[in-house]
């Protein structure tokens, strides 16, 4: 084989730093925003059912009560529920989107992109989505319990819940909605890094 | 059907692209459908190649073949002489990242990302800084003519700003081959025109390779040379000089000529 021939061509690595794929997955959720705000509604919601009873119990603790047990059962698996409803609606939403976007993987595959940079995408944008939806569900189960109180003419019982509890509960609600978020996308990134950089040629959907 | 000799040491041609015996089967139920059929094609570095044929006839699938886009049942794809079969994933996306540059159709820009940001994604791949990432960005979008639209996003640009900003993307690393899937199928005839004289522009001026699939006239009118792909074979590689391209054409001296002798 002549010398040319011989010299096998260099391959490197292709990277994706993560100030580049946080970049990425911003501007995704600001140009798709009404289908980001769908999604993060759902854990909006969830989040704010799971705040708003925390926030009556730490309420409770304030005041030196307790749930009977029965009703603390019940409550726990309200909420647990309520969040798997949320995770189904998210994994939903959430495959939609890949397949909105196949053409899209499918040329940043032909662009370079390993399955991993894809999964890196799209975890990050859910996660995003769980943080800032899981925000404002805080923000509004707070705030629905403190009306709740207003109708009651029991605002005073608010100032006297038990604060270290519940900013416990804002840090932990705030974990439960991202993490949950990212969980919930585990299953539509797969799916998406899986698409071969062909998918960039179909012309159907 | 056209034989191409194997490169052998005393040939001095620099080959971009060697196939041998590439078959692609793909399995529908209980049929097999041969797309391709131990299909030999050699792509000189520097060529501007068009590939040609109808539906159905393969030409996607070589084409698929060449770029790295998919595997073969069997056979050998070698780019820049390295086998693919032997390249892993990650070592094909590198391939894909620096030494071939894409051209679809259907333009295939990321809708959210600017003219700028599009054509600078392969050089983050590519690990280039953001100062590398700009400056040349700059410069490809200029050298296409799209100066002034740097920070303009897909949907605020025409379909032959689009695909100039697709070209501009496609050399962004600097690749050895440039591989358009139908460049000008989604343009007007003049913008399509004007398409192809910046890629030929382009293959001149940096030695480029160019494989490209397509329809159009015009394209095949600027090749080195044409590869006609029917059911799954090569039917014949042709020069540019040998084809022969008639467009509906009309001879207008031919329809007024005064007749050869006065009329009784």
């Amino acid at each position: 084989m002549s010398e040319k021939n011989a010299a096998r061509f260099e391959v490197g690595r292709v990277e994706l730093p993560w100030s580049a794929a946080f970049a990425i997955s911003r501007k995704n959720i600001q140009v798709r925003l009404g289908r980001a705000l769908i999604t993060a509604s759902g854990i909006l919601l969830g989040i704010a059912f799971l705040m708003s009873v925390l926030t009556s119990k730490a309420v409770l603790l304030g005041s030196g009560q307790a749930l009977e047990p029965e009703q603390a059962t019940r409550q726990t698996w309200l909420i647990i529920m309520s969040l798997l409803v949320c995770g189904v609606g998210i994994t939903n939403s959430m495959f939609m989107s890949v397949t909105e976007r196949f053409r899209e993987i499918g040329t940043m595959k032909c662009l370079g992109a390993v399955d991993g940079f894809v999964v890196r995408l799209f975890l990050i944008e859910s996660g995003l989505l769980g943080f800032f939806g899981s925000l404002a569900g805080v923000l509004l189960g707070f705030l629905v319990v403190c009306i709740a109180h207003l109708f009651k003419r029991d605002l005073a019982a608010i100032g006297g819940m038990d604060w270290g509890y519940f900013g416990a509960c804002v840090v932990g609600s705030l974990l439960i909605g991202a993490v949950l978020s990212i969980l919930a996308t585990i299953a539509p990134a797969v799916r998406a890094a899986r698409l071969p950089p062909a998918a960039a040629l179909r012309t159907d959907v | 059907m056209a034989s191409v000799p194997a490169p052998t040491d005393h040939m001095l041609e620099d080959y971009v692209v060697r196939t041998r015996g590439l078959t692609k089967i793909y399995k529908m139920g209980d049929e097999e459908l041969h797309a391709l059929d131990n299909v030999a094609l050699d792509v000189k570095r520097g060529e501007y190649i068009s590939i040609m044929g109808p539906s159905g006839s393969g030409k996607s699938t070589l084409f698929n073949m060449v770029g790295g886009l998919d595997k073969p049942s069997a056979g050998t794809v070698y780019i820049n002489e390295t086998d693919m079969a032997q390249l892993d994933a990650a070592e094909l996306a590198w391939i894909r990242c620096r030494t071939v540059g894409y051209i679809f159709q259907t333009f295939n820009l990321i809708p959210v990302m600017t003219a700028l940001e599009n054509v600078t994604l392969p050089m983050v791949f590519a690990g280039k800084t953001p100062d590398e990432q700009l400056q040349r960005g700059r410069e490809l979008l200029e050298l296409v003519g799209l100066g002034e639209r740097l920070h303009h996003r897909p949907s605020e640009l025409s379909g032959g700003q689009q695909q100039r900003v697709a070209i501009a993307r496609a050399f962004a690393n600097d690749p050895s081959i440039i591989l358009a899937d139908e460049p000008t199928a989604n343009l007007d005839l003049r913008t399509g025109k004007e398409i192809i004289e910046l890629l030929r522009q382009l293959n001149k001026e940096r030695g480029v390779t160019v494989i490209s699939a397509t329809h159009d006239l015009h394209m095949i009118d600027i090749s080195d040379r044409v590869v006609w792909v029917r059911d799954g074979k090569i039917d014949k590689i042709e020069e540019r000089s040998h084809v022969d391209i008639k467009v509906g054409h009309v001879d207008w001296e031919d329809q007024y000529a005064p007749p050869a002798e006065p009329i009784e």
